[in-house]
């Protein structure tokens, strides 16, 4: 393990080491930062290496979007929580769809038996985004997709319902998270092989720059590979692995970088130490751009700017009095802001338990409003830049990720280290470390290893699986199908078939057969005979 | 003893299965991971050519009641019975006691100490063998 955070027993602490091995000193002096350099390391907010901010006005200009998870049962439903949340100034939608979806299976698959909107919105076809963005102003209000093997199918969707209901697609701007790799790394939402899936990826980042090019194509999510046990080195590193092997796959199809990079953002996680997060993002930061800038030859500043949500992360949360959850969301609120990010969400309090109610969801919408509002979080920028402990914390966990970056591309890159399983088994092992540490008490939870408070199981408000879900779904599946011109979506899906065996760029066949009403069912098969399926590397 | 850590389901999310697979292992015994996205139906089949002598679900979608049934059913249809079945993941007090009745020879909510799962596996899991 490369270390943990630990207090020994009694008063005085007398070693601290952080998730991410660094030791932490009592006291940081101009001496800790003999090496730093003001106008290289840090420099003004908007200006490279972007330390402090890609922006230069940062919160003063414009405050940070919050976009929490949502996405229950039916579309319809899906559509009045997002209502709901706008009205409750919310500011960017992020949908979650539920299980069966995600894997590119239709409502009335047998595989799909007691999934059917357990966890997220169920689509099969256009008709649901159709009910799930009724009445939504699409040029105003941006949408995250959770969805990644068939993130290029929600795309099309999503390009299919702007144009029906009207709206300009160069200003409509969906950010589909579309991370295979990740997938394959922990969430486990994989369909296609490695190569076939990057190759997916790259026509979603190829198509959106010529169609939609408000998109951002593809959200890299360290999030949840730090939520299946990395620490936040490992996160950090690996998303940037991630990351170089789409921009390598681009590329190669001769590209140039500063058409698309700039629309690559990062999705990561909030959870541990305060300080090692906040150092974490302007790390990470500082690294993005320095990478794009010396590896690729980047030029255009936008190209530099490492766009990130960055949201507080359920593997924090304890199921043990869940109410300790919302200080911890406060927590990770004040860390997203102090970070600079550009967008946030926090997982709710009652997570470890359910979906999220809309009272606690609510809760965690307030959290930011009141970091905005009352406590002065939009009145500077990066308020911690130059502080003794931040700045040189900032520079060991760059250097501590170019390190971990380094071991990744020795052993040939990321497409090979997901695929032989190299970085599953250093991702679980950590994991199982992390547990072991809290097991001992070597890395304290209120709560759940320290300050105990016996009590009664759960008084939280469950939101309960509504089996009628799967009827009214599966009820406008039949009835799309009775209407739908089936010689059409034959048609279509033929062309997309032909389209996939020639490599040719599937986005526009999609779209094709997107409005001519194919299910995702349907369109994910005809890809599953071209690519064939992901086999997952045995690990232990 | 041999465990089959199984992933029922859709769901991908195994931190807790693989966790509980190192942990397992770390205890002595013999893990097998199914991996994800397996039907009963598989789990069933590879519990009975791998001769494990325990299938460990891991469930985090709360669809855990259901899942247990089937797979109990299933384990009924090929007549075996001298393999034990728990479950771990997001399951609710109330909950324990369903799975209990269903045929679960013990229950581990997210929160269960190393200790109590490591304690059945060695000392409980062998002695509840012995008794069938």
């Amino acid at each position: 393990m490369s270390g943990s955070m630990y207090y020994k027993e009694g008063e005085e602490i007398k070693e601290v080491i952080l998730e991410s091995g660094i030791k932490v000193k009592p006291l940081y002096t101009p001496e800790d930062l003999k090496h730093w350099d003001y106008e290289k390391d840090l420099g003004l907010p908007g200006k490279f290496p972007y330390t402090r901010g890609i922006h230069p006005g940062m919160y003063r200009k414009r405050p940070w979007t919050t976009r929490q998870y949502s996405g229950f049962g039916t579309p319809k439903e899906t559509n009045e929580r997002f209502k709901f949340l706008i009205a409750n100034g919310q500011t960017g939608l992020n949908v979650a769809y539920d299980l069966p979806t995600q894997l590119g299976l239709d409502s009335d698959d047998p595989k799909a038996e007691g999934e059917v909107g357990r966890v997220g919105m169920a689509v099969d076809t256009l008709r649901d985004y159709e009910v799930a963005f009724e009445g939504i102003d699409l040029e105003r209000i941006g949408s995250g997709l959770t969805i990644n093997a068939v993130a290029s199918i929600a795309l099309a969707m999503y390009q299919a319902v702007a144009e029906k209901y009207g709206f300009s697609l160069s200003k409509i701007s969906a950010t589909p998270q579309n991370d295979i790799l990740k997938e394959m790394v922990g969430r486990g939402m994989w369909i296609f092989p490695v190569e076939p899936s990057i190759k997916l990826i790259g026509d979603t980042i190829e198509y959106s720059s010529k169609v939609m090019p408000r998109t951002y194509p593809v959200s890299v999510c360290g999030y949840h590979i730090r939520e299946s046990g990395a620490n936040p080195v490992q996160e950090i590193s690996y998303a940037f692995e991630i990351a170089i092997a789409y921009i390598d796959h681009v590329l190669e199809r001769g590209l140039d970088i500063d058409n698309f990079v700039g629309r690559i953002s990062f999705n990561l996680d909030i959870y541990g130490n305060l300080f090692e997060q906040i150092c974490k993002f302007r790390a990470a930061r500082r690294l993005w751009a320095r990478t794009i800038k010396e590896r690729y030859g980047a030029k255009d500043p936008r190209s530099l700017q490492f766009r990130m949500l960055a949201g507080g992360g359920g593997a924090g949360l304890t199921k043990q009095q869940p109410e300790n959850n919302i200080v911890r969301g406060a927590y990770y609120a004040l860390i997203a802001t102090l970070s600079g990010t550009q967008t946030s969400a926090l997982c709710s309090f009652d997570e470890a338990y359910t979906i999220p109610t809309p009272k606690s969801a609510l809760i965690s919408l307030m959290t930011f409003h009141i970091l905005a509002e009352e406590m002065g979080l939009r009145d500077t920028i990066d308020p911690l830049a130059g502080s003794y402990y931040v700045e040189a914390l900032t520079s060991e966990m760059e250097e501590k990720i170019k390190e971990e970056m380094k071991r990744v591309e020795e052993i040939g890159g990321m497409a090979h280290a997901v695929a032989t399983g190299y970085v599953q088994r250093e991702v679980a092992r950590q994991a199982y470390e992390q547990e072991k540490a809290i097991e001992e008490g070597r890395l304290i939870k209120v709560g759940v290893n320290k300050y105990e408070v016996p009590e009664d199981e759960k008084d939280v408000e469950l939101h309960e699986y509504d089996s009628r879900v799967l009827d009214e779904q599966v009820k406008r599946l039949r009835e799309v199908k009775a209407e739908r011109s089936s010689s059409l979506v034959l048609k279509t899906l033929k062309d997309l078939e032909v389209a996939a065996r020639d490599g040719k760029n599937v986005m526009p066949y999609l779209v094709e057969a997107v409005k001519a009403y194919a299910t995702i069912g349907e369109m994910t098969a005809v890809l599953k005979d071209v690519y064939g399926e992901f086999k997952e590397p045995s690990i232990f | 003893m041999r465990v089959l850590v199984a992933k029922p389901g859709l769901d991908g999310h195994d931190r807790g299965a693989k966790v509980i697979a190192y942990l397992l292992k770390d205890a002595g015994m013999d893990v097998i991971y199914t991996g994800l996205h397996k039907s009963v139906d598989q789990i069933v089949e590879m519990a009975i050519q791998e001769d494990v002598d325990v299938i460990g679900l891991s469930i985090m979608t709360g669809g855990h009641l259901p899942i247990m049934q089937k797979l109990m059913q299933k384990l009924r249809e090929k007549k075996v019975d001298d393999i034990l079945v728990t479950v771990g993941g997001v399951i609710s007090r109330s909950d324990v006691a369903k799975l209990k009745e269903l045929g679960a020879s013990a229950v581990f909510p997210g929160g269960t100490k190393f200790n109590e799962i490591v304690t059945f596996f060695k000392e409980e899991a062998p002695k509840l063998r012995k008794a069938i």
